[in-house]
Protein backbone atom coordinates (compact mmCIF):
# COMPACT_ATOMS: atom_id res chain seq x y z
CA UNK A 1 0.00 0.00 0.00
CA UNK A 2 3.09 2.09 -0.05
CA UNK A 3 3.81 2.50 -3.61
CA UNK A 4 4.04 5.77 -4.68
CA UNK A 5 1.05 6.63 -6.77
CA UNK A 6 -1.37 5.08 -4.17
CA UNK A 7 0.03 7.54 -1.42
CA UNK A 8 -0.08 10.06 -3.78
CA UNK A 9 -3.68 9.39 -4.56
CA UNK A 10 -4.55 9.53 -0.75
CA UNK A 11 -2.33 12.32 -0.60
CA UNK A 12 -4.26 14.56 -2.45
CA UNK A 13 -7.65 14.20 -0.29
CA UNK A 14 -5.52 15.47 2.15
CA UNK A 15 -6.23 19.71 2.23
CA UNK A 16 -3.12 21.60 2.20
CA UNK A 17 -1.74 22.75 5.88
CA UNK A 18 -3.87 20.37 7.66
CA UNK A 19 -3.08 18.89 10.73
CA UNK A 20 -3.09 14.93 10.29
CA UNK A 21 -3.72 12.35 12.58
CA UNK A 22 -2.71 8.83 10.79
CA UNK A 23 -3.60 5.64 12.47
CA UNK A 24 -1.23 2.86 12.22
CA UNK A 25 1.31 4.85 10.33
CA UNK A 26 3.54 1.77 9.40
CA UNK A 27 7.30 3.59 8.56
CA UNK A 28 5.44 6.92 8.80
CA UNK A 29 5.96 7.50 4.55
CA UNK A 30 2.39 8.97 4.02
CA UNK A 31 2.82 11.41 6.56
CA UNK A 32 5.98 12.00 5.96
CA UNK A 33 4.78 12.88 2.25
CA UNK A 34 2.42 15.07 3.76
CA UNK A 35 4.49 17.25 5.61
CA UNK A 36 7.23 17.39 2.85
CA UNK A 37 4.48 18.39 0.08
CA UNK A 38 1.57 19.32 1.62
CA UNK A 39 2.80 21.72 4.75
CA UNK A 40 0.96 19.14 7.31
CA UNK A 41 1.30 18.55 10.48
CA UNK A 42 0.83 15.86 13.03
CA UNK A 43 1.25 12.69 14.47
CA UNK A 44 1.16 8.64 13.22
CA UNK A 45 0.04 6.12 15.68
CA UNK A 46 1.72 2.86 15.68
CA UNK A 47 2.10 -0.26 17.67
CA UNK A 48 5.02 -1.99 16.20
CA UNK A 49 8.26 -0.95 17.63
CA UNK A 50 9.86 -1.47 14.18
CA UNK A 51 7.65 0.90 12.81
CA UNK A 52 7.72 3.55 15.20
CA UNK A 53 11.62 3.55 14.86
CA UNK A 54 10.99 3.70 11.51
CA UNK A 55 9.16 7.21 11.55
CA UNK A 56 11.42 8.55 14.00
CA UNK A 57 14.11 8.27 11.74
CA UNK A 58 12.35 10.08 8.82
CA UNK A 59 11.29 12.60 10.98
CA UNK A 60 7.62 12.00 11.95
CA UNK A 61 6.67 12.31 15.18
CA UNK A 62 5.34 8.74 16.00
CA UNK A 63 2.91 7.95 19.11
CA UNK A 64 3.35 3.96 20.11
CA UNK A 65 -0.36 3.02 20.97
CA UNK A 66 -2.48 0.01 20.13
CA UNK A 67 -5.66 1.15 18.90
CA UNK A 68 -7.71 -1.26 20.09
CA UNK A 69 -7.32 0.21 22.97
CA UNK A 70 -9.67 3.47 21.73
CA UNK A 71 -8.63 6.66 21.03
CA UNK A 72 -9.31 8.81 24.49
CA UNK A 73 -6.11 10.33 24.41
CA UNK A 74 -7.47 12.54 21.61
CA UNK A 75 -9.96 15.40 22.11
CA UNK A 76 -12.79 15.96 19.32
CA UNK A 77 -12.26 17.65 16.18
CA UNK A 78 -8.64 17.76 17.22
CA UNK A 79 -7.31 16.72 13.92
CA UNK A 80 -8.43 18.18 10.77
CA UNK A 81 -7.83 14.56 9.07
CA UNK A 82 -7.96 11.53 10.71
CA UNK A 83 -6.37 8.56 8.23
CA UNK A 84 -6.73 5.03 8.13
CA UNK A 85 -5.40 3.47 5.81
CA UNK A 86 -4.82 -0.12 5.75
CA UNK A 87 -5.36 -0.29 9.44
CA UNK A 88 -9.00 -0.98 9.87
CA UNK A 89 -8.70 -4.42 9.03
CA UNK A 90 -6.87 -5.28 11.75
CA UNK A 91 -8.75 -4.25 14.15
CA UNK A 92 -10.96 -5.81 16.44
CA UNK A 93 -12.98 -2.72 17.45
CA UNK A 94 -13.15 -1.63 13.61
CA UNK A 95 -16.55 0.05 14.02
CA UNK A 96 -15.54 2.25 17.31
CA UNK A 97 -12.83 3.17 15.29
CA UNK A 98 -14.35 4.19 12.96
CA UNK A 99 -16.73 6.80 15.03
CA UNK A 100 -13.97 7.56 17.28
CA UNK A 101 -12.21 8.83 13.54
CA UNK A 102 -15.54 10.75 13.07
CA UNK A 103 -15.41 12.22 16.29
CA UNK A 104 -11.36 13.38 16.75
CA UNK A 105 -11.38 14.39 12.99
CA UNK A 106 -12.98 16.92 11.01
CA UNK A 107 -12.10 14.43 7.75
CA UNK A 108 -12.15 10.50 8.06
CA UNK A 109 -10.16 9.19 5.48
CA UNK A 110 -10.10 5.55 5.41
CA UNK A 111 -8.61 2.67 2.63
CA UNK A 112 -8.73 -1.24 3.14
CA UNK A 113 -8.43 -3.92 0.75
CA UNK A 114 -11.78 -4.68 -1.12
CA UNK A 115 -12.32 -8.11 -1.16
CA UNK A 116 -15.22 -7.69 -3.59
CA UNK A 117 -12.65 -7.67 -6.32
CA UNK A 118 -13.09 -9.51 -9.14
CA UNK A 119 -9.65 -11.60 -8.72
CA UNK A 120 -11.12 -12.95 -5.22
CA UNK A 121 -14.50 -13.37 -6.49
CA UNK A 122 -13.03 -15.69 -9.06
CA UNK A 123 -11.05 -17.34 -6.26
CA UNK A 124 -14.13 -17.74 -3.84
CA UNK A 125 -15.99 -19.33 -6.90
CA UNK A 126 -13.87 -21.83 -7.64
CA UNK A 127 -13.54 -22.87 -3.77
CA UNK A 128 -10.80 -20.89 -2.04
CA UNK A 129 -10.10 -18.28 -0.45
CA UNK A 130 -7.82 -15.68 -2.40
CA UNK A 131 -3.78 -14.69 -2.16
CA UNK A 132 -2.82 -12.03 -3.99
CA UNK A 133 -0.87 -9.22 -4.22
CA UNK A 134 -3.18 -6.48 -2.28
CA UNK A 135 -4.11 -9.93 0.31
CA UNK A 136 -1.04 -12.03 0.33
CA UNK A 137 -1.67 -14.02 3.76
CA UNK A 138 -3.49 -17.59 3.21
CA UNK A 139 -6.87 -18.29 5.43
CA UNK A 140 -5.43 -19.23 8.33
CA UNK A 141 -2.39 -16.62 9.32
CA UNK A 142 -3.87 -13.59 7.99
CA UNK A 143 -3.98 -10.16 9.96
CA UNK A 144 -6.70 -9.00 8.30
CA UNK A 145 -9.27 -9.79 10.59
CA UNK A 146 -12.30 -8.05 9.01
CA UNK A 147 -12.75 -8.34 5.64
CA UNK A 148 -14.99 -6.20 3.66
CA UNK A 149 -16.11 -5.22 0.55
CA UNK A 150 -16.65 -1.54 -0.84
CA UNK A 151 -19.88 -1.75 -0.65
CA UNK A 152 -20.10 -3.16 2.81
CA UNK A 153 -18.25 0.18 4.32
CA UNK A 154 -21.23 2.29 2.39
CA UNK A 155 -23.62 0.02 4.55
CA UNK A 156 -21.17 0.60 7.85
CA UNK A 157 -20.81 4.67 6.86
CA UNK A 158 -24.41 4.95 7.02
CA UNK A 159 -25.42 2.77 9.97
CA UNK A 160 -23.09 5.06 11.62
CA UNK A 161 -24.02 8.82 10.35
CA UNK A 162 -21.04 9.14 8.27
CA UNK A 163 -21.51 11.67 5.14
CA UNK A 164 -19.14 10.06 2.75
CA UNK A 165 -17.94 12.88 0.68
CA UNK A 166 -15.83 10.83 -1.71
CA UNK A 167 -15.39 7.19 -2.51
CA UNK A 168 -13.39 5.64 -5.20
CA UNK A 169 -11.66 2.37 -5.57
CA UNK A 170 -7.65 1.90 -6.20
CA UNK A 171 -5.86 0.13 -8.49
CA UNK A 172 -2.15 -0.03 -9.74
CA UNK A 173 -1.77 3.16 -8.07
CA UNK A 174 -5.09 4.56 -10.41
CA UNK A 175 -8.42 5.84 -9.57
CA UNK A 176 -11.12 3.52 -10.56
CA UNK A 177 -14.59 5.36 -10.03
CA UNK A 178 -16.54 3.30 -12.19
CA UNK A 179 -17.78 -0.17 -10.75
CA UNK A 180 -15.29 0.16 -8.20
CA UNK A 181 -16.65 -2.56 -6.12
CA UNK A 182 -15.97 -5.13 -8.87
CA UNK A 183 -12.63 -3.34 -10.52
CA UNK A 184 -10.38 -2.19 -7.68
CA UNK A 185 -8.03 -4.01 -5.35
CA UNK A 186 -8.08 -1.07 -2.49
CA UNK A 187 -11.37 0.88 -1.02
CA UNK A 188 -10.74 4.14 -0.42
CA UNK A 189 -13.41 6.60 1.59
CA UNK A 190 -13.32 10.15 2.53
CA UNK A 191 -16.13 11.19 5.07
CA UNK A 192 -17.48 13.23 7.94
CA UNK A 193 -19.73 13.16 10.44
CA UNK A 194 -23.57 13.31 9.17
CA UNK B 1 37.44 5.01 21.71
CA UNK B 2 37.51 6.03 25.57
CA UNK B 3 35.50 8.43 26.78
CA UNK B 4 37.51 10.04 29.56
CA UNK B 5 35.47 11.63 32.70
CA UNK B 6 36.59 14.61 34.69
CA UNK B 7 34.66 15.58 37.18
CA UNK B 8 34.91 19.49 37.62
CA UNK B 9 33.46 21.61 40.14
CA UNK B 10 31.41 25.16 40.20
CA UNK B 11 31.42 27.56 43.04
CA UNK B 12 28.13 30.25 42.95
CA UNK B 13 28.08 32.86 45.87
CA UNK B 14 25.23 34.57 45.02
CA UNK B 15 22.38 33.41 46.68
CA UNK B 16 20.04 30.79 45.28
CA UNK B 17 16.28 31.30 46.30
CA UNK B 18 14.38 28.48 46.84
CA UNK B 19 10.89 27.21 46.08
CA UNK B 20 10.61 27.06 50.36
CA UNK B 21 11.60 30.70 50.78
CA UNK B 22 14.89 29.34 52.10
CA UNK B 23 17.79 30.57 50.31
CA UNK B 24 21.48 29.04 49.59
CA UNK B 25 24.84 31.21 49.15
CA UNK B 26 28.35 30.14 48.51
CA UNK B 27 27.60 26.74 47.49
CA UNK B 28 29.09 24.56 44.62
CA UNK B 29 27.63 22.05 41.79
CA UNK B 30 29.98 19.50 40.75
CA UNK B 31 29.67 18.57 36.93
CA UNK B 32 31.25 17.01 34.37
CA UNK B 33 31.22 17.53 30.37
CA UNK B 34 31.71 15.22 27.47
CA UNK B 35 32.44 15.86 23.89
CA UNK B 36 33.21 19.80 22.61
CA UNK B 37 30.33 22.81 22.07
CA UNK B 38 30.32 23.94 19.10
CA UNK B 39 31.06 27.75 17.54
CA UNK B 40 27.30 29.11 17.54
CA UNK B 41 26.57 27.19 20.79
CA UNK B 42 24.03 24.99 19.54
CA UNK B 43 25.07 21.38 20.46
CA UNK B 44 24.78 21.21 24.31
CA UNK B 45 22.62 18.48 25.82
CA UNK B 46 21.84 18.54 29.66
CA UNK B 47 21.46 15.16 31.63
CA UNK B 48 19.62 15.55 34.64
CA UNK B 49 20.03 12.70 37.19
CA UNK B 50 17.64 10.50 39.10
CA UNK B 51 17.32 9.74 43.26
CA UNK B 52 20.76 8.02 43.90
CA UNK B 53 22.92 8.81 40.62
CA UNK B 54 25.13 12.12 40.01
CA UNK B 55 27.17 13.88 37.39
CA UNK B 56 29.02 11.14 36.68
CA UNK B 57 27.01 9.76 33.61
CA UNK B 58 29.24 8.37 31.67
CA UNK B 59 32.84 7.33 31.00
CA UNK B 60 35.71 6.57 32.90
CA UNK B 61 38.17 8.31 35.34
CA UNK B 62 41.90 8.00 34.28
CA UNK B 63 43.08 4.55 35.07
CA UNK B 64 39.70 3.16 35.76
CA UNK B 65 39.11 0.08 34.08
CA UNK B 66 35.72 0.18 33.06
CA UNK B 67 32.54 3.02 33.32
CA UNK B 68 30.79 3.58 36.09
CA UNK B 69 28.60 6.35 34.41
CA UNK B 70 25.03 5.51 35.24
CA UNK B 71 24.29 5.97 32.03
CA UNK B 72 27.38 4.89 30.13
CA UNK B 73 25.44 2.66 27.56
CA UNK B 74 23.42 5.82 26.24
CA UNK B 75 26.18 8.47 26.35
CA UNK B 76 29.76 8.37 24.32
CA UNK B 77 31.45 8.75 21.32
CA UNK B 78 29.24 7.08 18.87
CA UNK B 79 26.25 6.06 21.39
CA UNK B 80 22.70 7.31 21.11
CA UNK B 81 23.55 10.67 22.08
CA UNK B 82 26.95 10.77 20.38
CA UNK B 83 29.67 12.91 22.14
CA UNK B 84 31.44 13.53 19.09
CA UNK B 85 28.51 15.35 17.83
CA UNK B 86 27.23 16.89 21.15
CA UNK B 87 28.11 18.84 24.21
CA UNK B 88 26.67 16.70 27.26
CA UNK B 89 26.22 18.28 30.38
CA UNK B 90 26.23 15.93 33.43
CA UNK B 91 25.30 17.78 36.64
CA UNK B 92 25.30 17.24 40.27
CA UNK B 93 22.18 18.41 42.02
CA UNK B 94 22.16 20.73 45.31
CA UNK B 95 21.43 18.60 48.34
CA UNK B 96 23.48 15.62 47.06
CA UNK B 97 26.05 13.56 48.57
CA UNK B 98 28.47 13.21 45.38
CA UNK B 99 30.00 16.76 45.46
CA UNK B 100 27.54 18.97 44.87
CA UNK B 101 26.77 21.53 48.22
CA UNK B 102 24.56 18.93 50.50
CA UNK B 103 23.69 18.19 53.95
CA UNK B 104 27.00 16.50 54.79
CA UNK B 105 29.11 19.91 54.12
CA UNK B 106 29.31 23.00 56.18
CA UNK B 107 26.75 25.89 56.18
CA UNK B 108 29.08 29.07 56.03
CA UNK B 109 26.65 31.47 57.96
CA UNK B 110 26.77 28.88 60.78
CA UNK B 111 29.93 27.08 60.55
CA UNK B 112 28.57 23.77 61.71
CA UNK B 113 27.89 20.99 59.36
CA UNK B 114 24.05 21.43 57.67
CA UNK B 115 22.43 18.28 58.24
CA UNK B 116 18.88 17.96 58.80
CA UNK B 117 19.17 22.23 58.85
CA UNK B 118 19.62 21.57 54.92
CA UNK B 119 16.84 23.34 53.02
CA UNK B 120 14.30 21.80 51.45
CA UNK B 121 14.86 21.75 47.72
CA UNK B 122 12.83 21.23 45.23
CA UNK B 123 12.71 19.84 40.94
CA UNK B 124 12.18 23.55 40.11
CA UNK B 125 15.37 24.70 42.30
CA UNK B 126 17.50 22.42 41.01
CA UNK B 127 16.46 23.40 37.32
CA UNK B 128 17.20 27.10 38.78
CA UNK B 129 20.61 25.88 39.84
CA UNK B 130 21.18 24.07 36.51
CA UNK B 131 20.43 27.17 34.66
CA UNK B 132 22.65 29.10 36.62
CA UNK B 133 25.67 26.81 35.38
CA UNK B 134 24.90 26.43 31.88
CA UNK B 135 24.97 30.98 32.15
CA UNK B 136 28.29 29.78 33.16
CA UNK B 137 29.34 27.32 30.82
CA UNK B 138 27.72 30.40 28.09
CA UNK B 139 25.31 27.93 27.05
CA UNK B 140 22.04 29.81 25.99
CA UNK B 141 20.25 27.46 24.84
CA UNK B 142 19.86 23.58 25.00
CA UNK B 143 19.47 21.23 22.33
CA UNK B 144 18.44 19.02 24.77
CA UNK B 145 17.66 18.41 27.98
CA UNK B 146 16.81 14.61 29.10
CA UNK B 147 16.94 12.33 32.06
CA UNK B 148 14.87 9.21 33.27
CA UNK B 149 13.07 8.98 36.23
CA UNK B 150 13.28 12.08 38.84
CA UNK B 151 15.77 13.48 36.08
CA UNK B 152 12.89 12.99 33.58
CA UNK B 153 10.64 15.51 35.70
CA UNK B 154 13.55 17.55 36.46
CA UNK B 155 13.77 17.63 32.30
CA UNK B 156 10.11 18.42 32.26
CA UNK B 157 10.25 21.46 34.40
CA UNK B 158 12.81 22.46 31.97
CA UNK B 159 10.55 22.83 29.53
CA UNK B 160 8.41 25.00 31.64
CA UNK B 161 10.45 27.07 33.73
CA UNK B 162 12.60 27.65 30.92
CA UNK B 163 10.75 27.70 27.33
CA UNK B 164 13.19 29.34 25.18
CA UNK B 165 16.28 27.83 26.70
CA UNK B 166 14.86 24.24 25.67
CA UNK B 167 14.64 23.26 21.96
CA UNK B 168 14.04 19.51 22.56
CA UNK B 169 13.01 17.75 25.97
CA UNK B 170 13.40 13.76 26.46
CA UNK B 171 11.54 12.29 29.35
CA UNK B 172 12.27 8.68 30.16
CA UNK B 173 10.50 6.32 32.35
CA UNK B 174 9.03 9.40 34.47
CA UNK B 175 5.72 10.80 35.53
CA UNK B 176 3.83 14.38 35.75
CA UNK B 177 4.26 13.48 39.42
CA UNK B 178 3.97 10.76 41.84
CA UNK B 179 0.89 8.55 42.67
CA UNK B 180 0.09 8.20 46.18
CA UNK B 181 1.48 4.36 46.24
CA UNK B 182 4.83 6.28 44.69
CA UNK B 183 4.45 8.52 47.94
CA UNK B 184 4.01 6.21 50.55
CA UNK B 185 7.01 3.82 49.67
CA UNK B 186 8.90 6.98 49.85
CA UNK B 187 7.68 7.87 53.40
CA UNK B 188 8.37 4.24 54.48
CA UNK B 189 11.78 4.48 52.98
CA UNK B 190 12.20 8.03 54.83
CA UNK B 191 10.55 6.50 58.21
CA UNK B 192 13.18 4.35 58.13
CA UNK B 193 15.85 6.59 57.94
CA UNK B 194 14.34 8.85 60.89
CA UNK B 195 13.72 6.02 63.51
CA UNK B 196 16.79 4.70 63.34
CA UNK B 197 18.37 5.31 66.63
CA UNK B 198 21.80 6.83 65.11
CA UNK B 199 19.57 9.29 62.95
CA UNK B 200 20.10 12.06 66.22
CA UNK B 201 17.01 14.07 64.48
CA UNK B 202 19.29 14.60 61.25
CA UNK B 203 22.76 15.48 63.04
CA UNK B 204 23.97 12.27 63.27
CA UNK B 205 27.41 13.61 61.85
CA UNK B 206 28.45 15.42 65.51
CA UNK B 207 27.60 11.84 66.83
CA UNK B 208 30.24 10.42 64.48
CA UNK B 209 27.63 7.44 63.56
CA UNK B 210 24.94 6.94 60.05
CA UNK B 211 21.69 6.37 60.09
CA UNK B 212 22.82 2.42 58.79
CA UNK B 213 19.80 0.66 59.48
CA UNK B 214 17.56 3.16 58.20
CA UNK B 215 19.28 3.51 54.88
CA UNK B 216 20.05 -0.63 54.41
CA UNK B 217 15.77 -0.15 54.66
CA UNK B 218 14.93 2.65 52.77
CA UNK B 219 17.09 1.60 49.90
CA UNK B 220 15.61 -2.28 50.23
CA UNK B 221 12.12 -0.72 49.57
CA UNK B 222 13.31 1.22 46.67
CA UNK B 223 15.10 -1.87 45.20
CA UNK B 224 12.06 -3.71 45.03
CA UNK B 225 10.05 -0.97 43.83
CA UNK B 226 12.65 -1.00 40.81
CA UNK B 227 12.18 -4.16 39.22
CA UNK B 228 9.00 -6.00 37.87
CA UNK B 229 7.78 -9.50 39.53
CA UNK B 230 9.21 -11.30 36.68
CA UNK B 231 12.51 -10.47 36.53
CA UNK B 232 12.66 -10.93 40.60
CA UNK B 233 11.30 -14.47 40.35
CA UNK B 234 13.64 -15.17 37.46
CA UNK B 235 16.75 -14.41 38.79
CA UNK B 236 15.65 -15.24 42.25
CA UNK B 237 12.48 -16.85 42.28
CA UNK B 238 11.94 -18.93 45.69
CA UNK B 239 15.70 -20.15 45.67
CA UNK B 240 17.04 -21.09 49.09
CA UNK B 241 20.64 -19.51 50.17
CA UNK B 242 21.72 -22.93 51.47
CA UNK B 243 20.48 -25.25 49.03
CA UNK B 244 16.99 -27.28 49.19
CA UNK B 245 16.18 -27.22 53.33
CA UNK B 246 14.41 -24.58 54.92
CA UNK B 247 15.74 -24.17 58.72
CA UNK B 248 12.65 -22.75 60.15
CA UNK B 249 14.13 -19.10 61.46
CA UNK B 250 12.92 -15.94 61.28
CA UNK B 251 15.54 -13.71 61.67
CA UNK B 252 18.60 -15.28 59.50
CA UNK B 253 18.75 -15.00 55.72
CA UNK B 254 17.39 -17.75 53.77
CA UNK B 255 15.71 -17.08 50.82
CA UNK B 256 18.16 -15.67 48.08
CA UNK B 257 16.02 -12.58 47.34
CA UNK B 258 16.77 -11.47 51.05
CA UNK B 259 20.65 -12.44 50.35
CA UNK B 260 20.40 -9.98 47.37
CA UNK B 261 18.58 -7.07 49.16
CA UNK B 262 20.57 -7.12 52.16
CA UNK B 263 24.09 -7.10 50.53
CA UNK B 264 22.11 -3.86 48.18
CA UNK B 265 21.34 -2.31 51.40
CA UNK B 266 24.56 -2.52 52.90
CA UNK B 267 26.14 -1.33 49.98
CA UNK B 268 24.16 1.86 49.26
CA UNK B 269 24.40 2.46 53.46
CA UNK B 270 28.14 2.88 53.18
CA UNK B 271 27.71 5.59 50.56
CA UNK B 272 24.68 7.32 50.56
CA UNK B 273 23.90 10.20 53.00
CA UNK B 274 20.48 10.12 54.58
CA UNK B 275 18.97 13.50 54.68
CA UNK B 276 20.25 13.40 51.18
CA UNK B 277 18.02 10.70 50.69
CA UNK B 278 15.09 12.36 52.88
CA UNK B 279 15.83 15.68 50.42
CA UNK B 280 15.26 13.83 46.98
CA UNK B 281 12.67 11.61 48.23
CA UNK B 282 11.20 14.88 49.10
CA UNK B 283 11.74 16.54 46.17
CA UNK B 284 9.83 13.45 43.99
CA UNK B 285 6.64 13.86 46.18
CA UNK B 286 6.41 17.53 45.41
CA UNK B 287 6.71 17.80 42.01
CA UNK B 288 3.72 18.24 40.45
CA UNK B 289 3.48 21.03 37.87
CA UNK B 290 0.01 20.94 37.03
CA UNK B 291 -0.63 21.71 40.90
CA UNK B 292 -0.79 25.44 40.04
CA UNK B 293 -3.50 24.80 36.91
CA UNK B 294 -6.33 23.02 39.03
CA UNK B 295 -4.40 20.09 38.72
CA UNK B 296 -5.12 20.10 34.90
CA UNK B 297 -1.52 19.21 33.07
CA UNK B 298 -2.61 20.56 29.61
CA UNK B 299 -3.11 23.87 31.22
CA UNK B 300 0.68 23.52 33.02
CA UNK B 301 2.39 22.38 30.11
CA UNK B 302 0.98 24.87 27.80
CA UNK B 303 4.50 26.89 28.34
CA UNK B 304 6.27 24.14 26.91
CA UNK B 305 7.78 24.73 23.15
CA UNK B 306 10.27 21.81 22.91
CA UNK B 307 9.99 19.32 20.89
CA UNK B 308 9.67 16.01 23.34
CA UNK B 309 10.30 12.36 23.32
CA UNK B 310 8.66 10.05 25.49
CA UNK B 311 9.56 6.81 26.48
CA UNK B 312 7.68 4.32 28.53
CA UNK B 313 8.67 0.60 29.71
CA UNK B 314 5.74 -1.52 29.89
CA UNK B 315 6.70 -3.54 32.70
CA UNK B 316 8.09 -0.17 34.87
CA UNK B 317 4.76 -0.28 37.66
CA UNK B 318 6.66 2.74 39.90
CA UNK B 319 6.64 5.05 36.68
CA UNK B 320 3.97 2.89 34.42
CA UNK B 321 3.27 4.10 30.73
CA UNK B 322 0.13 5.16 32.06
CA UNK B 323 1.52 8.02 33.52
CA UNK B 324 3.83 9.15 30.84
CA UNK B 325 0.76 8.71 28.60
CA UNK B 326 -0.62 11.49 30.69
CA UNK B 327 2.13 13.43 29.66
CA UNK B 328 1.62 12.74 26.06
CA UNK B 329 -1.60 13.57 26.10
CA UNK B 330 -0.99 16.90 27.75
CA UNK B 331 1.69 17.84 24.52
CA UNK B 332 -1.24 16.81 21.99
CA UNK B 333 -3.50 19.35 24.04
CA UNK B 334 -1.29 21.77 23.28
CA UNK B 335 -0.08 20.56 19.82
CA UNK B 336 3.20 20.20 20.37
CA UNK B 337 5.62 18.23 18.41
CA UNK B 338 5.93 14.78 20.40
CA UNK B 339 7.50 11.18 19.65
CA UNK B 340 6.25 8.51 22.34
CA UNK B 341 7.43 5.02 22.67
CA UNK B 342 6.39 2.08 25.17
CA UNK B 343 9.30 -0.67 25.24
CA UNK B 344 8.16 -3.68 26.22
CA UNK B 345 10.99 -4.46 27.83
CA UNK B 346 10.59 -6.92 31.11
CA UNK B 347 13.13 -5.26 33.51
CA UNK B 348 10.36 -2.96 35.50
CA UNK B 349 11.70 0.70 36.43
CA UNK B 350 15.37 -0.10 35.53
CA UNK B 351 14.82 -0.59 32.00
CA UNK B 352 15.89 3.07 31.42
CA UNK B 353 19.74 2.33 32.67
CA UNK B 354 19.97 -0.94 30.60
CA UNK B 355 20.65 -1.82 27.30
CA UNK B 356 17.51 -2.57 25.46
CA UNK B 357 18.43 -2.21 21.67
CA UNK B 358 14.77 -0.60 20.78
CA UNK B 359 15.17 1.85 23.41
CA UNK B 360 18.78 2.34 22.95
CA UNK B 361 18.00 2.33 18.67
CA UNK B 362 14.93 4.88 19.31
CA UNK B 363 16.96 7.32 21.13
CA UNK B 364 20.00 7.14 18.92
CA UNK B 365 16.95 8.27 15.76
CA UNK B 366 15.69 10.73 18.19
CA UNK B 367 19.24 12.43 18.86
CA UNK B 368 19.99 12.53 15.29
CA UNK B 369 17.08 14.57 14.13
CA UNK B 370 19.04 17.56 16.56
CA UNK B 371 22.26 16.09 15.25
CA UNK B 372 21.53 17.71 11.89
CA UNK B 373 19.84 20.56 13.29
CA UNK B 374 22.76 21.14 14.83
CA UNK B 375 24.87 20.75 11.67
CA UNK B 376 26.27 17.28 12.99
Amino acid sequence: MSDRATMESIARLVPHGARVLDLGCGDGALLDLLQRERGCTGYGIEIADANVLAGTKRGVDVIQLNLDEGLSIFGDDSFDVVLQIDTLQHLRNAETMLRETARVGKLGIVAFPNFAHWPNRLSVLRGRMPVTKRLPFQWYDTPNIRVGTFKDFEVLATRNDLAILDAFGLQEGREVRRLPNLRAGTAVFKFERG
Amino acid sequence: MTLIAESKAMHFVEPLPLRSGAAVHGYDLAYETYGTLNADRSNAVLVCHALNASHHVAGVYPGQDHSEGWWDSMIGPGKPVDTDRFFVIGVNNLGSCFGSTGPMHVNPDTGRVWGADFPVVTVEDWVDAQARLLDRLQVRQLAAVMGGSLGGMQALSWTLQYPDRVRHAAVIASAPNLTAENIAFNEVARRAIVTDPDFHGGHFYEHGVVPRRGLRIARMIGHITYLSDDVMNERFGRQLRDGLDIHYTTQDIEFQIESYLRHQGDKFSEYFDANTYLLITRALDYFDPARRHDGQLSKALAAATANFLLVSFTTDWRFSPRRSREIVKALLDNRRSCTYAEIDAPHGHDAFLLEDPRYLALVRAWFDRIGKEVGR
